[in-house]
């Protein structure tokens, strides 16, 4: 969703769409009522289509600055819940061969939307705290030595919260079974594909069968 | 409790712990973003009892106003004018201080105040002259409902301009931190936006 005040030049647009808007209204009105409502109408749907989105365009790809030549291969890791699988601990496995690695697991601090706009996220935030806690033990007991932080709750926005500071040479996106998995619904994996010029790997982890 | 709290803790800190914040907002904007929200909404209300009054009430009266009493809709339009040329004006404050022009944020400051004074002034002139009063039926009370909570919000935005300027004239404003100018006008421009619509809802249709 675009926040259409998100500063005062996006204000000083509304102001001028504003004016535009209600001269159409207003002009249309005048010519007939029916129809100045039905211009009303279009033009505030036209609006809500703005704010939510409209055409999206393809976001410009976040650039990730790595030192070229160290041995060690850093692994960005997000995961909610689907740390124990041992398809993720294979896959770390495969990555880090031969070097030694450098692995930060991201865990979101997923909110639902009516909390984060009525309520502070210090629920979420605590309940990431016990799965990133739990997450880090099962893979310490897999062989795996990770560090780990809470993220935002949109992963993507975790993630490039994430880079800021961990320069990594990879990203690994850990999600349920299709089906099963809001993330891939919301299609994480493909958006963190066009958003970072870092490989990004998924990683389906299906506790189910485990 | 969070980490951040219970590092803070450790460390002998006393308060509130440090809020936990996304980094995708900044929470001056979110604020400012949701104190228009419910403005908007409070403006709702009032748009409501005045479409109420014109439009679903049985008792309506046919012409708007009702007669004998008429609007002064050019004395509006000029106010509207007015009111629309400041949010070019606070535009031109903002944007010069991102470019680093004090003289500009100052003028453009000035400017605004000045024109949004003007409106004020204006709009208190048309109550004295429109030819009635809240006691004159609904109508009255809605015209003067809308019009005088627009108004009370310019005079807010004027003081919190005001102290916009107080500041920039002292130079506490640079490129890099204009926050103080900012949130002062996304705040005006959105007291300009409630004018449009109400000028167009009442004088003009």
């Amino acid at each position: 969703m675009k926040n259409p005040v998100r500063d005062e030049a996006s204000a000083f647009q509304v102001v001028l769409l504003t004016l535009g808007g209600t001269a159409l209204v207003v002009l249309a009105a005048w010519i007939a009522t029916w129809l100045g409502v039905v211009v009303f109408l279009v033009l505030c749907a036209a609006a809500l289509w703005a704010i939510r989105g409209g055409m999206r365009q393809r976001p410009a790809q976040a650039h990730v600055v790595r030192g070229d030549g160290e041995p060690v291969r850093r692994i960005l890791v997000v995961a909610n819940e689907t740390v124990a699988g041992h398809e993720l601990r294979d896959l770390l496995g495969q990555k880090a061969e031969g070097v030694s690695e450098d692995v930060l697991l991201v865990c979101p601090a997923l909110n639902s939307k009516l909390r984060t706009w009525t309520s502070d996220e210090d629920g979420a935030r605590e309940a990431a705290r016990s799965r990133l806690d739990a997450s880090l033990e099962r893979l310490a007991v897999l062989g795996v030595q990770a560090r780990g932080e809470i993220g935002d709750g949109d992963p993507l926005q975790a993630l490039e919260d994430a880079l800021r500071e961990f320069p990594a040479d990879e990203i690994v996106v850990s999600t349920h079974p299709p089906g099963r998995s809001h993330w891939l619904e919301q299609g994480v994996v493909e958006n963190a594909r066009m958003r970072f010029d870092v490989p990004v790997t998924h990683v389906v982890v299906d506790l189910e069968s485990a | 409790m969070s980490a951040h709290a219970e590092a803070a803790h450790d460390h002998g800190h006393h308060g509130p712990p440090p809020a936990n914040r996304s980094s995708r907002l900044d929470p001056t904007t979110l604020g400012m973003f949701l104190f228009i929200a419910s403005e908007a909404m409070l403006f709702g209300a009032f748009f409501t009892a005045y479409f109420f009054v014109r439009v679903v009430n049985p008792d309506a009266p046919a012409e708007w106003p009702p007669p004998p009493y008429e609007f002064p809709v050019f004395v509006a339009s000029v106010n509207t004018a007015i009111l629309v040329t400041s949010s070019f004006t606070i535009h031109w404050a903002t944007q010069s201080i991102k470019r680093g022009d004090r003289n500009g944020l100052r003028a453009g400051l000035v400017v605004t105040i000045l024109l949004g004074s003007a409106f004020l002034l204006t709009q208190a002139i048309e109550y004295a002259h429109v030819g009635f009063n809240t006691g004159d039926g609904a109508f009255a009370s809605v015209f003067f409902g809308l019009t005088g909570l627009h108004g009370a919000h310019v005079f807010v935005g004027l003081s919190l301009l005001t102290m916009a300027a107080v500041r920039a004239f002292k130079g506490h404003f640079s490129p890099d931190h204009y926050h103080g100018v900012e949130i002062p006008g996304i705040y005006w421009h959105f007291v300009d936006v409630m004018w449009i619509i109400v000028w167009a809802a009442v004088y003009l249709l």
